[in-house]
C-alpha cells in the first residue's frame, strides 16, 4: 500500500510540471533576426501570458525536419518562422496546417481585416507573413574606387570593379540579375528564364565573371567577407547589411538595385495536439498583429507585411536612427525592384538547380 | 648531452645553398603576400645566400653576425608588416644565424653517433622536422582562434589595430556575451548536465561488457563486441538518423504512456543517445587494461569467500581504474563534443554548447563562439594535466615509475 501511494505521488509529482508547464517552441534564424523577434514579439507575449518560449534556430533545415518530425510522429516545433517558397512547399506536402486570415489573424486597429491588410503577401494558404525583406548587393566604400557603383550590372563589370564578388550558391536571384546585365527587359526575365537557351545565356553571363566569384551559402558569410576585404562587393539580406553598416560600422555601402523581394512569416505544424494548436494560434494572432509588425522594425532594417503598419515605423530602439530609410520597402530604395516569382521558381527550381550545379563544377 | 663526435667546418658549398633554401621559403611567404611568390623565393634565397657568405668569409664574427642578422632582418619585417613582421623578421633573423653557424662549423653532427653516414644524419633531422611540422599544423588553428576571440569587433577578422598591437584592438565583450547571454549560458548548462550523467552510464554500462567480453566462456563475444563498438564505426549521421526514430517512438511512449513531463523525455533521449556512443570508448579502453589482468586474482578472492561483487569492487575494480578513468573521459569529451547527434534526437530544450556553436557559425559569425572556444581547451587542457597528474601521483605511490 505504502508502495503504491509513493509510486502515486511521484507520478503526479512529474505529471505536475506537465500541465503546468506552459512552454513554447519557436523557430526561426537566429543571430539579430532572432533577437527582433524576441523583443518585438516574445518578450511581450510572455509577459502578457506567462508562457515561456524557447526559441530553435533551425529555420534553414526546416523543410526537412519537419518532413523528419512527421515520419516520426514527433513535432516537437509549436510556430516555426520560414521563407515564403518553403511555407508553399510545406502547405503542398501538408506539413503545414492551413490558416483563415480572417479569423485567426487580428484585424488592422481601423477594422480592415487581416486578409486585406496582407493583401498579395498571402502567397499561401498556410502562409502568415511577417516581414519584406530583399536580397541585395554591399560594397566596400574603400575598395571599389572613385566612382561607386549605382546599379546591378557594375557586379559584372570586373573591368571597372576588379576584385572578388560573393554571390549566393543558388541559381535564385543570381539567373536573374545575370539576364538583367545581358540586355533582357525586366518583365521578359522570367519568360526568357523558362527556356534552355535562356538559362544557358544566363549561365554565359554568369561564366564572364566566375572566376572572381566566392559562392556563400550562409547569410552571415557575405558582412564577414565584406568585414575582411576578401570580397569588393556581395548579396546578402538588406538587414544583415544594415547591421554591418550601422551597427558594425565597417567602410561598406549598399546598392539598391534590382534588389529581390521576397517574404517570410509563420507557420504552424499540421497534426499538433488540440491545446498546442490553441496555443500556436493565440501567439500568432498576437504576434502579428498591427503594431508587433511595426516593433520588429525597431530592431532589424526588414520591412512589416502589413500595410496598416508602415506608418508606425520609427527609430531604432538601441541607436536611435530613423529606420524607415532603411526598410526595402521605402520608396526611395523601391525604385526599381524585382519581386521573386514563386510559381516560376516552384515550376523550374529542380531543373535549373540540377543545372547552376553542374555550371559550378565545370 | 655532451659531445660524441668531433666536429670540423663545412664547406661553403653545402653550407650556403641548404640556408638559401630556408631564405627562400620565407621568401616564399612574405612574397606571396605581395604579390609574387617566385620573386620572393628568389630574393629571399639570395639575401640569406649573400648574409650567410659576409658572415663567413667577410665578418669571421659570431656575436656580431648575430645581432646584425636579427636587427637586419627585422628591419626588413617592419619595411614589410610593420611591428609584427618586426617581431617574425627577427625571430627569422635569429634562426638564419643559427642555422648558419649550425651548418657551417657542422654542430649538428655533435651530437650524434660518430659512425652515422651522411644519410642517416640526414633522415635524423628530416624525421624530427616532419614531426615538428605535424605538430605546427595539429597546433596552430587552435593558437590561431585565442587572439581572434579578444577581437573588439564582431568578425573574424584580425583588424589593423590587432596587428599593431593597439589595445584599443582588443575587447573581452565577447567573454562578457558568453556569460551574460541566455542562449550560451542555456546551452553551458545543458551541456553540463547532459555529458556526466552520459558518461556515468556508459562508463558502468562499457566497463560492465568489457569485463563479460574478457571472459573466454562467453558465447559469440567476437559478434557481441563487434555490435558494440559499431556506434564509433558507423558515420555518425547514419547513427544520428537511426537514433532519431528509435528515441522519437521511446520519447511518445514515455510523454504518451508514463505522461513524463516533454523536457525531462527531452534529456533522458539526449543523455541516452550520448552514452551509446560513448560505450565503444570504454570498452576499448577497458579491454585493453584487463588484458594485464591477472585472473586468479578473482579465483583468490572467490576462494577466500568474497562474493563476485566484492571482488569486483575490492580486486579488479581498482586494478582497471587506469583504464576506466581514460574510457571514461573519452566518453564525457564525445558528449561534450557532439554536435550531429543532438541536433536530431534533442529539442531546442536540450540545446547543448557544439548545438549552438554550430548555428552560431551558420547565422552569425560571432567571434564569441572563438571565445568559447577559447575557454574550453583551456578546461581541456585543464582536465587532461589533473589526470595526468592524478595517475603519476598514484604511480608514483605504487612505487611504479612514470611513464
Amino acid at each position: 500500500m505504502k508502495t503504491k501511494l509513493t509510486a502515486l505521488a511521484v507520478t503526479t509529482a512529474l505529471v505536475a510540471p506537465a500541465a503546468m508547464a506552459q512552454e513554447m517552441t519557436i523557430v526561426s534564424w537566429g543571430g539579430a533576426y532572432s533577437k527582433s523577434q524576441l523583443r518585438a514579439y516574445h518578450e511581450p507575449y510572455t509577459a502578457k501570458t506567462g508562457v515561456s518560449i524557447i526559441n530553435d534556430d533551425s529555420s534553414a533545415e526546416a523543410v526537412a525536419k519537419l518532413r523528419a518530425m512527421d515520419e516520426a510522429g514527433n513535432v516537437t516545433w509549436d510556430v516555426v518562422d520560414v521563407v515564403a517558397a518553403d511555407a508553399i512547399r510545406l502547405c503542398d506536402e501538408g506539413l503545414a496546417m492551413e490558416i483563415d486570415a480572417d479569423t485567426m489573424l487580428a484585424a488592422a486597429p481601423d477594422g480592415t481585416s487581416a486578409s486585406e491588410d496582407f493583401g498579395d503577401l498571402l502567397v499561401s494558404d498556410c502562409f502568415i507573413p511577417q516581414i519584406v525583406y530583399s536580397t541585395t548587393f554591399g560594397y566596400r566604400t574603400d575598395l571599389v574606387g572613385d566612382t561607386a557603383p549605382t546599379e546591378i550590372c557594375a557586379v559584372f563589370d570586373t573591368d571597372a570593379y576588379p576584385g572578388k564578388r560573393s554571390l549566393e550558391k543558388r541559381p535564385i536571384n543570381n539567373m536573374e540579375w545575370a539576364l538583367l546585365c545581358d540586355g533582357v527587359a525586366k518583365s521578359d526575365v522570367y519568360d526568357v528564364l523558362a527556356t534552355p537557351e535562356g538559362q544557358d545565356q544566363a549561365l554565359a553571363k554568369l561564366d564572364t565573371i566566375k572566376d572572381d566569384v566566392i559562392w556563400w551559402s550562409a547569410g552571415a558569410d557575405t558582412p564577414q567577407l565584406l568585414a575582411d576585404g576578401e570580397v569588393i562587393m556581395g548579396s546578402t539580406y538588406n538587414g544583415r547589411l544594415f547591421s554591418v553598416i550601422e551597427e558594425q560600422k565597417q567602410p561598406v555601402a549598399m546598392l539598391w538595385d534590382a534588389q529581390v523581394f521576397d517574404l517570410d512569416g509563420w507557420i504552424i505544424p499540421a497534426g499538433l495536439s488540440d491545446e498546442r494548436k490553441a496555443q500556436a494560434l493565440d501567439y500568432i494572432m498576437f504576434a502579428t498583429d498591427t503594431q508587433r509588425l511595426a516593433d520588429q522594425a525597431k530592431y532589424i532594417s526588414y520591412g512589416p507585411a502589413r500595410k496598416s503598419s508602415a506608418p508606425l515605423v520609427g527609430k531604432h530602439a538601441d541607436m536611435g536612427i530613423d529606420m524607415a530609410p532603411h526598410m526595402p520597402t521605402d520608396p526611395e530604395n523601391a525604385k526599381n525592384t524585382f519581386l521573386y516569382n514563386y510559381e516560376f521558381w516552384a515550376d523550374y527550381r529542380d531543373d535549373i538547380d540540377a543545372k547552376f550545379q553542374a555550371w559550378l563544377a565545370k | 648531452m655532451a659531445s660524441l663526435t668531433p666536429i670540423s667546418r663545412k664547406p661553403l658549398s653545402f653550407v650556403l645553398p641548404t640556408t638559401a633554401a630556408f631564405g627562400a621559403l620565407l621568401g616564399l611567404f612574405v612574397g606571396t603576400a605581395n604579390g609574387s611568390a617566385l620573386l620572393g623565393v628568389l630574393i629571399g634565397a639570395a639575401i640569406v645566400a649573400a648574409m650567410g657568405a659576409v658572415f663567413i668569409l667577410v665578418l669571421k664574427n659570431e656575436q656580431m653576425a648575430k645581432w646584425i642578422s636579427i636587427v637586419g632582418v627585422a628591419a626588413l619585417g617592419f619595411f614589410f608588416a610593420g611591428l609584427p613582421g618586426a617581431i617574425i623578421g627577427a625571430l627569422s633573423g635569429w634562426f638564419f644565424y643559427w642555422i648558419t653557424y649550425w651548418l657551417y662549423e657542422g654542430r649538428y653532427r655533435a651530437k650524434l653517433l660518430p659512425y652515422l653516414t651522411g644519410r642517416q644524419v640526414l633522415w635524423h633531422y628530416t624525421f624530427r622536422t616532419i614531426c615538428g611540422a605535424i605538430f605546427v599544423f595539429l597546433i596552430t588553428p587552435i593558437l590561431v582562434v585565442m587572439p581572434l576571440s579578444f577581437n573588439a569587433e564582431d568578425f573574424f577578422t584580425f583588424t589593423p589595430e590587432m596587428l599593431r598591437f593597439d589595445p584599443e584592438g582588443y575587447s573581452l565583450k565577447h567573454y562578457r556575451d558568453f556569460f551574460t547571454n541566455n542562449e550560451w549560458q542555456r546551452s553551458f548548462k545543458n551541456s553540463l548536465i547532459i555529458a556526466p550523467i552520459a558518461t556515468v552510464i556508459s562508463v558502468s554500462l562499457g566497463t560492465l561488457a568489457a569485463i563479460g567480453l574478457s571472459q573466454s566462456h562467453v558465447p559469440g563475444r567476437r559478434a557481441i563486441m563487434a555490435i558494440l563498438i559499431s556506434p564509433m564505426i558507423v558515420p555518425l549521421i547514419i547513427s544520428a538518423t537511426g537514433m532519431f526514430f528509435f528515441y522519437s517512438d521511446i520519447g511518445n511512449w514515455l510523454e504518451g504512456t508514463l505522461g513524463l513531463p516533454k523536457t525531462f523525455v527531452g534529456y533522458v533521449k539526449v543523455v541516452l543517445a550520448h552514452a551509446v556512443l560513448g560505450i565503444p570508448f570504454v570498452i576499448i579502453t577497458v579491454t585493453a587494461t584487463l588484458v594485464g589482468f591477472d585472473h586468479s586474482l578473482t579465483r583468490a578472492a572467490a576462494n577466500m569467500g568474497a562474493n563476485p561483487v566484492t571482488t569486483f569492487f575490492r580486486v579488479q575494480m581498482p586494478l582497471i581504474l587506469p583504464g576506466v578513468i581514460s574510457g571514461g573521459l573519452f566518453a564525457f569529451i564525445t558528449s561534450f563534443d557532439e554536435v550531429v547527434v543532438v541536433l536530431f534526437v534533442g529539442s531546442a530544450s536540450q540545446k547543448t554548447l557544439p548545438w549552438q556553436m554550430f548555428t552560431g557559425l551558420r547565422e552569425q559569425i560571432s567571434p564569441t563562439i572563438l571565445a568559447v572556444a577559447t575557454i574550453l581547451v583551456g578546461i581541456s587542457i585543464l582536465l587532461l594535466a589533473t589526470v595526468e597528474i592524478l595517475r603519476r601521483r598514484s604511480e608514483r605511490l605504487r612505487g611504479m615509475s612514470p611513464t
